[in-house]
């Protein structure tokens, strides 16, 4: 082990150089073990300075300790002191193995470091490297295999690259999506992601208990990010994707029965998520992914009720988007929720027409009202409480309700009162503010409002409003294709349509502030 | 195998001639014979053709008949071998058998004879074509074949098809009657006819030909004949002629009037000059229709059969092509070829007060003088001139009086016709000829075309540019004008957001080109739509883009306001539907619902279109929540104390936030010293900075209109059934933190709603009871053969039907007869049998017999 001659020396000439340098050293460490001390400047270069050298030297270690990892000259086994390396009698060979192990464990702490570094470059570059090592490390595991009889996972490696990686990946400071993105790739991996949601877990546990509960934004926005990513197969048989593949048949090893587990693991991770105060942002965004993403992969869905029914409670968008997922409990896993109606009656304001999820609450309240065992008070009152919602709703939101109310008459041939009731005039019995359905005497009232709506400006919405001067036909309107109506493809409508001739306005204009009905000008001014 | 044995010794078939009707006459006279049928009704006029009848005659006739065909057919039935003998005359009764021999033998002969000619080369023959000698033909003695000759190839002789395609038999029939005797009981062979025809057609042709050519002949005879004592006529050929010519009208004379009389222009009668109270009461009636007609769409079934109602077209029209659209618009009349002066002379007198009027008074001082100098003063004057109408200029001087569209132009707008002028007019003319324009102006190809050219002008200017170029560029004048104007008008539309959209916004200049936008709207309401959608649709898509991406959009710009104001103006909003306005509703809602208000500025677009929004809806009353919806969140705006309040403000405004306080009034005192003026539509697009005192006068501004708006908005929907509920929440709000602003708003909302009666279904026209008096109709007798191809079909169909009939009839007399035949063969084959039997019984007795006697004879 003849020391490297110019081990010392800095190459300070440009900064291409360090290039040359590098692929000069790594190629003589893999060729020759004599000139194995090049390595030390391989390794100092991950400390440098400069992004770029910091990576092109990930890169070369890489390179170099996975060619190592192949050759099988790392040390196996125990490793000992690298003091007591030269009193030891052992062979030259052996000695070559271990001072490259220890630098391997140099390099892999440097690396965990460089994950903290503020370059998204070469934190990338590093979670690669590591990730490669962990590989590699699988592959050839630097454990003796008689002492290991169970599935061997280069755990000391990896619980301690996971546990800092996931520290890092769920920074409190920093938004770190880019990255997450970057790692999905290695979420792919079975392992690789069991192992992350346990340490995920450990680590919410640690930060949210030291933060109090109190609401940490960038760090509940990474964990978001990160726990959005993880997808746990649908069956257990698919679970065969692995980063660390060994010869060894692990199918009859007692740890491999992974996918309970696995589920275990995810639906605890979520759960623990979720039970910390979130802010309301994060509400919706978990809101909108739970039914599909999160819910089917979970062993136990109905431990979400508590998260849910509070999200319920809170009102407004979120508890619009909260019903995807109570619905699915009440309708696959037997939940029973008291009061499911009256509180959806409850959220009935006029803000249901102007929110973003409009078309899932509309998909989502006509699955609730297609039960034609309703009573027709409850279904005469949630008529009654959209229709006069309606008068303050845009056309596109009037496009769905409109047939939307036809259909719940259709379905209730009780509630038919509301559209025909030969009796004298009076007064609409209706009481908007009761919030009880059974209350407010919306069986005893009538649709004057949809009569209103006849007279609407827009075309379509005005048809749609006729429709009740008839007895209506027995076939329901399809509401499913209006859901996702915008007004602008409502407008093309109009502007794609062939039409033979335009009227035009036969009193001619003079003036812009100037017309027989002229309101703009009794209020402005040209000047 | 079937095999015929023909008889061949004799080459010619021997074909019996059919004994037709040869034994007719004798039966009819025969009563026993006739079968009279009986008749039930006596049709007048109906000939019968089965009255009488001979039943015994017929029957006997198709038995015979069967026995010649059917039963000779029968006989042969299984039979492989027929024998058909082809000797001559051997069917042949009328020749006894010394002459059949004869013949026989003589043809025999004959034939021999034939055969060795075939093989005698020596003997020449002489080659023909035509009938006529190849040699002589070769001479070429040229004769001009006309072309009758092809002509007369064409027609086929009814003798010739019959031969082809008919068969020989009747051509037979009528030849042996019509031929000589000894032809007669001398039958020919079909191709012996066959040889005739072709050398009788070559004969005919010959003769043609030969005819043909002493024509010619005599033609160049008599032509040189002509030659020779033509220069003797030559002077005397003019008088020929002129007599030629007095012949002729003297025929055509009384045709010619006819004709004349028929294609005279009738004497129209004139229009009658119309009084003031007629052309009143004309307008008047216009525009009653066309409000009828507004009326009609508005609600919305008269969709489709909407005419296009030429709608523009004033009483004082000339149908000259041009549109008026404003009292300052010059409008171009022609009488009797000229163009009208003395309309020129009254728009010189309504522009008086312009620069232009001005500047074509100086013009007058040199009336006198030829019309290129005064556009050669013109053009030293015009120092803004561009090259182009430069170069116009000088092709005007050098006196070349082009007729096109734009000279004629030219030269009409600044005709002359002087009215006094006063110094002082004059003075200000010389002025304003600095800043003189051009009479004519191209089209602009492009949009900055459209803005090199009005740019740097002032508003009134850049409307009598623009008006310009729409007269020299009216689509009666060439073909491409048309395709010019329509893009011109997309142009302009992009030059008035342009105007809208600069700082500051140039809203006159906007304002004087709405006339001239117009016009080209009723030109062409086509190409128009097509440009305000396309706008609306950009802005619209634009718009929706950026909610997708960040949720929400800020307020449409000033030019997308003056673009929905100019929609309001060119197009009708009370349309039931309508390809723009329906459109132009959705864009309106969409920046009503979608759009952050975040500023004052915000505040007035929100306000503008609220206006913008009630103008469209103010017609035809229709409700337009998102209109009232906006005002309630204005007013919301008002409100300093948020809390406790008895109503929800939607999208796009929030219950509480920054920017909820944008109208509250920072001084509560400053009302004192305000007072009521119009805001100016520039603040919407940029507020100058202002003292706090300024803006809380703007704010006042802005919540008096909101108000105004609101009251106007009571008075257009008190009749809806839900007057009360849409209004509630206003009504609230008002009571609750400014009762005593609007006190006129909160009276005509009222506290209850209205009594309604309950809604009912449409009654419905009851379906009426069945029927049961017969239904009669009319029109009898026509129900088939209506047509001829009808009249054929059934023909037809009635004449299959009758031949099907006949046919079975005949195929079941068939088998009877066959059946009759039968059982004859086999009872006469019993019977032979049967003295057969009876015979040998008989030759046995006899022998036995004989044997006996002498059996008793050797016994004795």
């Amino acid at each position: 082990m003849a020391p490297s001659t110019d081990s010392n020396v800095k190459d300070e000439n440009s900064q291409v150089s360090y290039k040359k340098d590098i692929n000069t050293k790594t190629g003589r460490i893999l060729q020759n073990k004599k000139h194995s001390n090049d390595i030390f400047d391989v390794i100092e270069y991950l400390q440098s300075e400069k992004d770029k050298e910091i990576i092109f030297a990930t890169n070369a270690c890489k390179r170099v300790f996975c060619q190592l990892f192949y050759r099988g000259d790392l040390y196996v086994g125990d490793l000992p002191q690298e003091e007591e390396l030269m009193s030891g009698d052992r062979s030259a060979e052996e000695k070559y193995r271990i001072f490259m192990r220890h630098r391997y464990n140099n390099c892999v702490e440097l690396l965990l470091e460089n994950m903290g570094h503020e370059a998204f470059q070469v934190k990338e570059a590093s979670l690669c490297a590591l990730m490669k090592f962990v590989e590699a490390e699988g592959k050839h595991p630097l454990q003796n295999l008689d002492l290991i009889e169970h599935y061997i996972f280069p755990r000391d490696l990896f619980l301690s690259c996971t546990q800092t990686l996931v520290e890092h990946l769920l920074s409190t400071e920093e938004d770190m999506s880019l990255l997450i993105s970057r790692f999905q790739e290695f979420l792919e991996m079975d392992d690789v992601r069991y192992y992350v949601m346990s340490s995920v877990r450990d680590n919410i546990y640690r930060v949210m208990g030291r933060n109090k509960k109190a609401v940490i934004p960038v760090y509940q926005n990474n964990v978001y990010t990160l726990l959005s990513n993880i997808n746990v197969p649908s069956q257990g048989s698919k679970i065969k994707h692995f980063l660390v593949k060994q010869a060894c048949k692990f199918a009859l090893l007692p740890w491999y029965c992974p996918y309970k587990e696995h589920k275990r693991a995810f639906e605890q991770m979520w759960l623990l998520f979720l039970k910390f105060k979130l802010p309301s942002s994060m509400y919706k965004k978990i809101l909108v992914i739970l039914h599909e993403s999160i819910m089917p992969q979970m062993s136990d869905p109905t431990l979400l009720i508590d998260f849910l029914s509070a999200a319920y409670d809170i009102g407004g968008a979120i508890s619009l988007l909260a019903l995807n997922g109570l619905f699915i409990l009440i309708h696959k896993h037997n939940l029973d929720y008291p009061d499911f109606y009256k509180k959806l009656y409850s959220l009935l304001d006029p803000s249901i027409f102007h929110v973003k999820y409009r078309a899932r609450f509309f998909h989502l309240v006509n699955i609730f009202l297609s039960s034609t065992h309703l009573p027709a008070y409850l279904v005469a009152a949630f008529v009654k409480r959209f229709a006069r919602l309606s008068l303050t709703a845009p056309p596109t939101a009037l496009l769905i309700l409109l047939p939307f109310i036809c259909n719940l008459i259709r379905r209730h041939p009780s509630c038919r009162v509301l559209i025909h009731r030969p009796s004298a005039p009076c007064d609409d019995p209706y009481v908007m503010e009761e919030e009880d359905p059974a209350q407010c005497h919306a069986l005893e009232s009538s649709l004057w409002e949809i009569k209103t709506l006849q007279k609407h400006y827009h075309p379509d919405v005005a048809k749609a409003a006729m429709k009740i001067n008839e007895p209506l036909t027995e076939q329901e309107e399809e509401i499913s294709e209006v859901l996702e109506l915008s007004t602008f493809e409502l407008m093309e409508r109009d502007l794609k349509a062939e039409r033979k001739t335009i009227p035009l306005e036969f009193d001619t204009a003079t003036e812009l502030l100037k017309s027989p009905r002229e309101v703009l000008g009794v209020h402005f001014s040209l000047e | 195998i079937n095999k015929t044995i023909i008889v061949h010794q004799l080459v010619f078939c021997a074909v019996p001639l059919p004994a037709a009707g040869g034994d007719h006459h004798p039966i009819s006279k025969n009563p026993f014979e006739v079968k009279i049928n009986r008749k039930k009704f006596d049709v007048l006029g109906r000939k019968s053709k089965h009255d009488v009848g001979l039943p015994g005659v017929s029957r006997s006739r198709a038995i015979q008949k069967r026995k010649d065909t059917l039963l000779k057919e029968f006989r042969l039935k299984d039979k492989n071998n027929t024998f058909i003998d082809r000797r001559f005359g051997e069917y042949d009764s009328k020749l006894t058998p010394e002459e059949k021999i004869l013949q026989r033998f003589t043809l025999e002969r004959q034939r021999t004879q034939d055969r060795k000619d075939m093989y005698n080369l020596n003997e020449e023959e002489e080659l023909t074509h035509y009938g006529q000698s190849l040699a002589e033909m070769e001479k070429m003695t040229d004769v001009i074949d006309s072309d009758s000759d092809s002509e007369e190839k064409g027609l086929l002789s009814a003798e010739l098809t019959a031969t082809h395609f008919g068969g020989g038999g009747g051509l037979l029939r009528k030849k042996s009657a019509g031929d000589d005797e000894e032809e007669e009981h001398k039958p020919r062979s079909r191709q012996e006819l066959i040889e005739e025809l072709i050398i009788k057609s070559k004969q005919e042709k010959r003769e043609r030909q030969t005819q043909k050519e002493e024509a010619q002949e005599l033609t160049e005879k008599l032509d040189q004949e002509w030659k020779s004592i033509q220069n003797l006529l030559a002077h005397k050929t003019p008088k020929a002629e002129r007599t030629d010519e007095t012949d002729k009208p003297k025929l055509d004379q009384y045709d010619m009037m006819v004709r004349e009389l028929g294609f005279e222009m009738k004497a129209q009668p004139s229009e009658k000059l119309k009084s003031a109270e007629e052309l009143a009461r004309e307008e008047r009636q216009r525009l009653q229709t066309l409000e009828a007609d507004r009326l009609k769409r508005m609600m919305g079934d008269a969709e489709e059969d909407a005419v296009q109602t030429n709608t523009h077209i004033s009483a004082d029209d000339m149908n000259d092509g041009f549109i008026l659209d404003g009292d300052d618009r010059k409008t171009l009349a022609y009488k009797d070829g000229k163009w009208n002066i003395e309309g020129e002379e009254e728009e010189k007198e309504d522009e008086d007060g312009d620069e232009e009027g001005g500047e074509e008074e100086e013009e007058e001082d040199d009336e006198d003088d030829a019309e290129g100098e005064e556009d050669d003063e013109e053009g030293e004057d015009d120092d803004e001139d561009d090259a182009d109408e430069d170069h116009c200029d000088l092709q005007s001087d050098e006196g070349s009086e082009d007729e096109d569209g734009q000279g004629a132009e030219e030269e009409q707008v600044c005709a002359e016709e002087p009215p006094a002028v006063s110094e002082e007019q004059k003075k200000a003319a010389q002025e304003a000829a600095k800043a003189e324009l051009p009479y004519t102006f191209p089209a602009p190809e492009s949009y900055s075309d459209l803005k090199q050219l009005l740019q740097g002008h002032g508003s009134e200017q850049q409307r009598l540019i623009l008006d310009r170029t729409l007269k020299c560029n009216h689509p009666s004048l060439s073909a491409g004008n048309k395709a010019k104007l329509q893009k011109l008008f997309g142009f302009l539309l992009e030059y008035v957001g342009d105007l809208a959209t600069q700082n500051p916004p140039d809203l006159r200049t906007v304002s004087a080109l709405i006339p001239q936008i117009c016009g080209l709207c009723q030109m062409f309401p086509e190409a128009a739509c097509k440009a305000v959608q396309t706008l609306l649709s950009d802005s619209g898509h634009s718009m929706e883009e950026t909610l997708e991406v960040k949720g929400r959009a800020p307020m449409p710009d000033l030019d997308m306001l003056v673009l929905l104001k100019i929609t309001a103006l060119l197009f009708p909003s009370s349309d039931f539907r309508h390809p723009v306005t329906t459109p132009a509703f959705l864009f309106l809602s969409q920046a009503l619902t979608r759009c952050a208000v975040v500023s004052l500025e915000d505040v007035c677009k929100g306000l503008v279109l609220c206006c913008l929004a009630l103008e469209y809806v103010s017609l035809s009353q229709r409700i337009f929540p998102e209109l009232l919806n906006f005002l309630l969140g204005l007013l919301h705006l008002t409100v300093s104390d948020k809390h406790n309040m008895g109503y929800t403000v939607v999208s796009p405004f929030r219950r509480q936030g920054k920017s909820c306080d944008l109208l509250v009034l920072k001084d509560p005192n400053v009302s004192h010293s305000w007072n009521r003026k119009p805001i100016s539509l520039q603040t919407a697009h940029r507020l100058p900075a202002q003292s706090p005192v300024e803006r809380d006068h703007y704010r006042l501004s802005l919540i008096d209109s909101c108000l105004d708006l609101v009251k106007r908005c009571t008075w257009l929907y008190k009749d809806l059934p839900s007057y009360a509920h849409i209004f509630q929440p206003i009504r609230a709000l008002l009571l609750k933190h400014l009762p005593d602003l609007h006190r006129e708003i909160l009276d005509a909302i009222p506290e209850k709603p209205s009594q309604h009666a309950p809604l009912v279904f449409k009654k419905k026209k009851p379906i009426p009871l069945k029927l049961f008096t017969p239904k009669i109709v009319l029109d009898y007798g026509k129900k088939r053969g209506n047509t001829k191809e009808e009249k054929e079909r059934e023909r037809l169909k009635h004449k299959y039907k009758r031949e099907f009939k006949g046919a079975l009839r005949e195929i079941r007399k068939d088998t009877r007869f066959l059946a009759r035949e039968k059982l004859s063969d086999v009872m006469s084959r019993d019977a032979e049998r049967k003295r057969k039997v009876k015979e040998l019984y008989g030759s046995l007795a006899t022998q036995e017999g004989e044997w006996k006697a002498l059996k008793r004879k050797n016994r004795k």
